[in-house]
């Protein structure tokens, strides 16, 4: 289909370029590392401390992440006037929004295995049972967090305060979120079954079906320049 | 046009006022502070109506790209983000006296917070973006996106607190408010609606001409 | 050079920034096999006219058609059978020539399979560089890879600003021989252009822009430089009284 063509293209492209430039997924990966020597460091050696605020933290990690990754995904768009090349060729831009949206998504969830692996060592949590819920959670989670952040690095791109508005203008937004996953979690981490967090995961499913066709039907217009 | 709409809301307030204070009848346990309910809680709805006539006059600007509709959704989230920071300001000074603080983290209070925090991102993304149509388009979208997170918020919020009284007005069957107050929570709810559409118009008026004037 | 249909039409085009009428009632059209060559001092909206008609930009008032196709209403139409080279390169650095072109041939809809892509670099002679990186090209490269990339999409109307800029003597006729060829092939070409050289060779009717509106729109026939730099001066001299 010739859609799905278009916008695997455009993934395809961000995937490349970033592979090639290193600019992001570096950045990424010392940050998320940074984070965990932070957290290490502030709420010491207690483990049952740790364990209490793990989800938060994880998810706090994840966000930031998010939030310094996203807002660039739409700067290389800046050079050579690409910019206006992607609202130049023909075809249905919301292809082009898809295709932002997965190249995001499967960056964020390479960087959120390794935070996850790595937090998972550091500071001896088994996960085991657990992981396919947390799995689940996560992919949900990230959706939302890229489909929303694809919207907003699109709309601050070519602002002057970009780096101050994106986080500004994506933060509150995803509260929703935010409290969905760190609530999954924190029940999956002691063990309770998936089913006992349905609520949960519903509502990501549903805030993740809000952002992802906003998106689809308004991309366009940010194209628009 | 927008004079009426003026001296209506004048009328509505004075009846609100003469309700709130005259008429309702004072609270057992918590005194004449309770009072302040009158003005708290209907500033809360007339925010929400406020976002709702922001996000159509949004999707409305999008499709037909009437400058109307762009100075309608700007002013009307103007206005309603104003009314929620009453709203947030007038729970602080009746939990003083009443839960002791000026804040907790109860599921009402938390979720307006963050609704007027969305909605003050969209007042500075307005101020962030030079070029006016870009701006325009640009807000028509957060617009849309922050109006349908609200139900979202409060429903996320809600599940992880619930300290804050019963919503009373929403439970279906039997309402356990005596009849004047709920008079008076309704009499005062429909004075600020109209003085919110009196500011949304005069704003949208002061936003055309500005407009103009640059042009 | 007859012109059948009109390719490009352009009506009554205003466009304002704030307070400034850019374009203030603007009327031209090009026809098929047509080349119009837009001059005009710097700020007088040969790139915003360029742009509305890319669909690039909404005018205030005014219609502007490509094909047939309304630039506001049927922006996509139109993108389909236009192609723009303008300033910026519309390539990926970090890309190679032939990964640039399989990205945008993709996502225009078009086939990409390797040898078209490789015949159109060929046509071009960019097939040595096919694996190289943008980053290391020159001006005049990725304006070839630019009409790589056109020439894959074939458009039936080419919008250029100032294409001759930037480019040495070898690429300046390389790129005219280009352009005659695409006329002959019954394409319409609007050019905005500074220059009154030997780029002006292939427009057959110049049309000056001066104080919002088309001040001239003469057939070239036989105008000389100087000519043209005569008529140049008078007609944005007048505008400015």
């Amino acid at each position: 289909m010739r859609y799905a063509r278009r916008a695997l293209i455009v993934a395809w492209k961000d995937l490349v370029v970033e592979r090639r430039s290193k600019e992001t997924l570096n950045a990424l990966l010392f940050f998320s590392l940074a984070l965990l020597f932070v957290f290490q460091f502030t709420l010491g050696p207690d483990r049952e401390r740790l364990a209490a605020v793990l989800p938060g933290v994880l998810w706090l990690g994840f966000i930031l992440s998010g939030v310094l990754g996203l807002g660039r995904t739409f700067l290389v768009e800046r050079d050579n006037d690409c910019w206006e090349a992607l609202l130049l060729a023909p075809g249905d831009k919301s292809a082009v929004y898809v295709g932002k949206l997965a190249a995001s998504l499967a960056l964020m969830l390479v960087v959120e295995a390794i935070v996850l692996a790595l937090f998972t060592l550091f500071f001896n949590v088994d996960l085991g049972p657990a992981l396919p819920g947390l799995a689940l959670v996560i992919v949900l989670g990230t959706l939302g967090i890229a489909a929303v952040g694809a919207l907003f690095a699109a709309m601050t791109a070519q602002v002057r305060t970009r780096e101050l508005l994106f986080p500004v203008l994506l933060l509150p937004v995803l509260v929703p979120v935010l409290l969905g996953t760190v609530k999954a979690t924190e029940a999956l981490l002691l063990r309770e079954p998936l089913a006992s967090v349905a609520h949960w995961w519903q509502l990501l499913v549903a805030a993740d079906v809000v952002y992802v066709v906003v998106g689809l039907l308004t991309f366009d217009v940010l194209l628009e320049g | 046009m927008v004079k009426v709409l003026g001296w209506l809301a004048v009328v509505g307030i004075a009846a609100g006022l003469t309700m709130g204070f005259a008429v309702a009848p004072r609270e057992v346990t918590q005194g004449n502070v309770q009072r302040i309910m009158y003005l708290h809680v209907p500033a809360v709805w007339v925010a929400y109506l406020a976002f709702i006539v922001g996000f159509v006059a949004s999707v409305v600007y999008l499709a037909r790209r009437r400058d109307t509709a762009d100075r309608l959704a700007h002013a009307a989230c103007e206005v309603g983000t104003v009314f929620l920071g009453v709203n947030i300001a007038t729970g602080a000074i009746w939990g003083k006296p009443t839960w002791g603080t000026w804040w907790t983290w109860d599921a009402r209070l938390t979720s307006v917070a963050v609704v007027f925090v969305m909605f003050l991102a969209y007042l500075l993304l307005r101020q962030a973006v030079e070029d006016p149509e870009r701006g325009a388009r640009y807000a028509a979208v957060l617009g849309i996106v922050a109006a349908l997170n609200i139900p979202l918020v409060h429903f996320s919020v809600y599940w992880w607190r619930t300290l804050h009284q019963p919503p009373s007005l929403l439970k279906p069957g039997t309402s356990a408010m005596p009849p004047s107050i709920l008079a008076a929570l309704l009499i005062n709810f429909a004075a600020l609606a109209l003085l919110g559409a009196y500011f949304i118009a005069r704003r949208a008026r002061v936003l055309a001409a500005e407009a103009e004037a640059l042009a | 050079m007859m012109t059948h249909e009109a390719l490009i039409e352009i009506v009554g085009l205003v466009r304002l920034f704030g307070a400034t009428r850019v374009l203030d009632g603007v009327s031209l059209t090009v026809g098929s096999g047509e080349a119009v060559a837009l001059l005009g001092p710097n700020g007088s909206g040969k790139s915003t006219l360029l742009k509305i008609v890319a669909t690039l930009l909404r005018p205030t008032r005014g219609t502007a058609r490509v094909l047939g196709h309304d630039c506001v209403r049927e922006a996509e139409a139109v993108r389909a059978g236009l192609g723009l080279i303008a300033h910026g390169a519309h390539v990926y650095d970090d890309l190679t020539a032939l990964e640039n072109l399989r990205f945008w041939t993709t996502l225009s809809g078009l086939p990409a399979d390797r040898e078209r892509l490789t015949a159109a670099l060929g046509d071009v002679a960019l097939e040595r560089h096919a694996g190289i990186r943008v980053r290391t090209f020159s001006v005049g490269m990725k304006r070839r890879l630019a009409l790589a990339r056109l020439s894959l999409a074939r458009p039936r109307v080419l919008l250029l600003d100032e294409p001759f800029a930037g480019l040495d003597q070898r690429g300046r006729k390389w790129l005219q021989t280009r352009l005659e060829a695409f006329k002959a092939g019954g394409g319409a070409l609007l050019m905005a252009t500074h220059s009154f050289g030997r780029e002006l060779e292939i427009a057959d009717r110049l049309a000056i822009l001066a104080g919002g509106r088309v001040a001239l729109d003469t057939p070239r026939g036989a105008l000389g430089s100087d000519d043209v730099q005569r008529l140049y001066a008078a007609h944005t001299e007048d505008a400015a009284l």
